[in-house]
This record gives structure tokens, sequence and C-alpha cells, in this order.
């Protein structure tokens, strides 16, 4: 085990977690507010939108990421001088801009389909007594629908997190030098794949565990309706308590 | 202008990379058949020393699980590509070879998809062992049945009707990420993509047409996929 080499490698990946935390986290970001306008849509049921949104959801679930990130990297690229005219070649020449708009609907694409998953699963009878109270449509979906379907997504939304974390490694054949960017680079000089393996898995992993346990507290926040009432009255007797 | 160019781009005549295209489309089909077999064995194993290898056994498949579905999966190529090579570079070294000795890339991406596809998979055969009603497992035994029979009779069948949904996500997964062992130089669909975008500078052509591709493997396989789950509960009631 050479101790110097492992330390000298983990300093250098690490000098690439910044820019994977900024993919991962600006694309789920967008990711996430994409998905609930998309979903929201699907839910109202007009047959063209319906229509658009599950072509654009099948085609970026039925398609690789690295496609989708090729194609608007260099794919984009044959349209340069439509796209200068237009002023837009400033963004799609940038591999970053590329890479967070590629990662960007891939993740709303997954998104929209968990999220549809929990507004379809908010009891009707809620809904109903929200509207018997006189609670206005938007009043209805904010207060009643929204929080529901969040609560019920999200242990599907932080499996979809994680999975673009691990998506983020796929910009670096796009020449952005995050972590697994690093990671390749260092392999090719050194050809030590395993010690370099062990040190950029040790920070993907440590990254995930962080999030699942943010996850799972958040989701312990968001169902104190769910948690097991905490005994108040100490039972005296097998008989008292199954009276 | 662009409709003919298109055309003449991808025909399958002289000078076209319709065929080239295609058979990148065999390609990348067989890359992932051969990983998600392998992955199969690997994570039957992994899912066996989960439920009964003993504490040692079901640690290490733990952790097997944990590892490979929390890395990037391109991370886990190059593991295989350069590791491997270096492997095999020194085992030949030891026999007197010399110089450097690359791992064929067709094997590398069936091993690095056996391995990721395998740590999935490993959790789909677990829970499906776990769905099966112990009463069934009981009854086998009360009958005096061997166990290769009960698995064989009870057991198999059984595990592989809960199994099928999620091998069929995982089976996706697969066909998605074997996208990934373009790296290593492989010419799948992705690879010959690229190839063809550099030649003829069209890359928005190529890139959609490996897109579509992929598209309408993945929609076939999950027809197949539903197909077989169809199948699969042909005498079970559902409610």
């Amino acid at each position: 085990m050479d101790i110097a080499f492992l330390a000298d490698v983990f300093r250098r990946l690490l000098s690439g977690l910044p820019l994977t935390l900024k993919l991962a986290g600006t694309s789920v970001a967008l990711g996430l507010l994409i998905a609930l306008a998309l979903a929201t849509t699907l839910q109202g049921g007009r047959p063209l939108f319906v229509w658009l949104i599950r072509g654009f959801v099948a085609a970026f679930r039925g398609t690789p990421l690295l496609a989708q990130i090729f194609l608007i990297y260099y794919g984009l690229g044959q349209f340069r001088p439509f796209l200068q005219d237009i002023g837009l070649w400033s963004f799609f020449r940038e591999p970053f801009w590329c890479a967070i708009l590629a990662l960007t609907l891939n993740t709303s694409a997954y998104g929209t389909e968990i999220i549809r998953g929990g507004l379809q699963s908010v009891p009707l009878g809620q809904i109903e007594a929200a509207r018997a109270c006189g609670m206005s449509p938007w009043l209805v979906y904010r207060r009643i629908t929204l929080p529901i379907a969040l609560r019920q997504a999200l242990p599907s939304y932080g499996n979809e997190i994680i999975l673009m974390i691990k998506g983020t490694s796929l910009t670096s054949i796009v020449t952005l030098t995050e972590v697994t960017g690093i990671a390749e680079q260092i392999i090719s000089q050194t050809y030590r794949a395993i010690e370099v393996f062990a040190c950029a898995s040790a920070i993907y992993l440590a990254l995930n565990f962080i999030v699942t346990r943010l996850i799972g507290w958040l989701e312990r926040r968001l169902s104190p309706h769910l948690r097991t009432a905490p005994n108040l009255m100490p039972s005296s007797s097998p008989r008292g308590a199954s009276a | 202008m662009i409709s003919s160019s298109l055309f003449e781009v991808l025909s399958f005549g002289a000078g076209g990379w319709g065929a080239a295209l295609l058979k990148a489309a065999l390609t990348t089909t067989a890359l992932s058949i051969a990983g998600f077999a392998a992955g199969a064995v690997l994570g039957g194993l992994a899912a066996f020393a989960r439920l009964s290898g003993g504490a040692l056994g079901a640690a290490l498949a733990d952790g097997y699980g944990t590892l490979f579905r929390g890395v990037p999966d391109l991370l886990t190529i190059y593991l295989l590509y350069f590791g491997g090579s270096v492997g095999l570079t020194v085992v030949s070294h030891w026999l007197g070879g010399q110089g450097f000795v690359g791992l064929p890339a067709f094997a590398t991406g069936v091993a690095a998809l056996a391995i990721i596809s395998g740590a999935y998979q490993a959790e789909v055969y677990r829970g499906a062992y776990l769905a099966i009603h112990r009463g069934e497992l009981e009854a086998a035994r009360a009958f005096g049945m061997p166990h290769p029979t009960m698995l064989r009779r009870i057991i198999a069948p059984q595990l592989l009707r809960y199994a099928l949904p999620g091998l069929g996500n995982v089976w996706q997964l697969v066909l998605k990420d074997s996208a990934l062992v373009s790296v290593t130089g492989l010419v799948e669909l992705m690879r010959q993509a690229q190839v063809g975008a550099g030649s003829t500078r069209q890359p928005f052509v190529f890139y959609c047409s490996a897109a579509a591709l992929y598209l309408i493997i993945a929609l076939l396989t999950g027809a197949l996929f539903r197909r077989a789950e169809r199948r699969s509960l042909r005498g079970v009631r559902i409610a």
C-alpha cells in the first residue's frame, strides 16, 4: 500500500468534487421544477400536451444519457451558423452548459414519471374534502395535492438524485474534469486503476450516503402522522393493554 | 436539401452508413445480452450469499451491491478496462511475454456490464425469493421433496415470475449502460455514431440515428419482457 500515492490521488480527485456537485445540484433543482410542471400538465389531461409530454419522457428514458449529451454538445454543433444567428451559440459552445442541459432534460423525464405516480397516489377523499371546504383549485393543489404527492414521491426521487450524481460522471467524456474525469486522467497516466478506483468510489459512496441520509431525514420530518405514537401511559398490565 | 443528404448518409449502399449503424446496433444488443446473462449468474450468486451464505458471504455480497450500485458505471468500466489490461500484462510477463497486452474490448464490456447489472439483479432475485410463500416451501418439504427438485419445481418458477418486472428494469439499464463501453473503443452503436459523425461532419444526424436505434431496441425488448410477464402470470388470479 502506497499511502503517499493514495493521499495524492485523493487530493486531486477532491478538486473535481465542486464541479460534480454543481452539475448534480443544478440539474436536479431545475429538473424538479420542470418535472413538477410536466406532471401537473399530464394530470390536466389535455390530449395534445399529454402526447407531447409522453413522447418527451419516452425519448429521454429510452435512450442512453451519453447519447443525449453527445447529441446536444456535438450534434447541435452541426447547426452552428443558425445558432450563431439567434445568439445561442455561446451557450451551446460550452460543454458545461450542454452537460447541464442534457442532465436536466434527462432527470426531468424520469422525475415526471415519479411525480406523476405521487400525484396519482393522492387520496381522492382529501381533494374532495378540500373542495367541500370551498378551496379554490390552486389552493387545493398547493395545500393538499402537492404536499401529499411530494411526500409520496420522495423515496423514488432520492434514487433519482443518486442516479444523477452518478450521471454527472458522463460529462467527463465531453471534457469536463469532474471526479471521474480526473480519475480517468490519473489512471491513464499511472495505470494504477485499482487504487484510483478505490479513492474515487469512496468519494461517490460518501456522497450517496449523505444524500440517502438527507432524504431519510426529510421523509421522517414530512410524515409525523405516520410515526408510532410515543407511549405516554406506561401499560400497567397485559389485561389493561388489551382493553 | 438536408433531407436528401440525410438519406444519402444513412443509405445502405456504398458511401452510406446505414449498414454500419445496423451492424453496430447488433453488437450493442449482443453486448447487452451477454452482459445481462453473465450478470444474472453473478446476481444469483450474490442473492444466494445474502440469503443463506453465512455472515461472511452475506457481508461480501452486501458490500458488492453497495459498491457497484453506488459508484458511477463509467468508473467501473475504467477500472476493468485499465485494470484488466494491467493484470493481463503482468500475467503475460510471468509467462515470458513482452510489452503491453490489451484486453479484448468486447470481453471487457461484458465483464463490466455483468458486474454492474449483477449488483442490481441480486436485489431483484433476493426480493423475489422473499416473495415466495413460506407455506409452499414447507409443503414441499413435508412431501419429502429433495432440495434440487424443490428448487426446480417450486422455487425457480415462482422466483422468475416475481423477478421478471425487476429484471425488465435492469435490462433497460444494461442496454443504456452499454453505450458507456464505447469509451474502450469497442465499435458498438455509440462508437459507430461517433465515427460516422467524425467522418461526415453531420453529428446531429448520427447521434439522432443512434438514439433512435437505442429507443427501438428498448421498445422491442420491453415488449418482449411484457409478453414474458403476461405468460408467467397465466394461471394466477389477478385482482
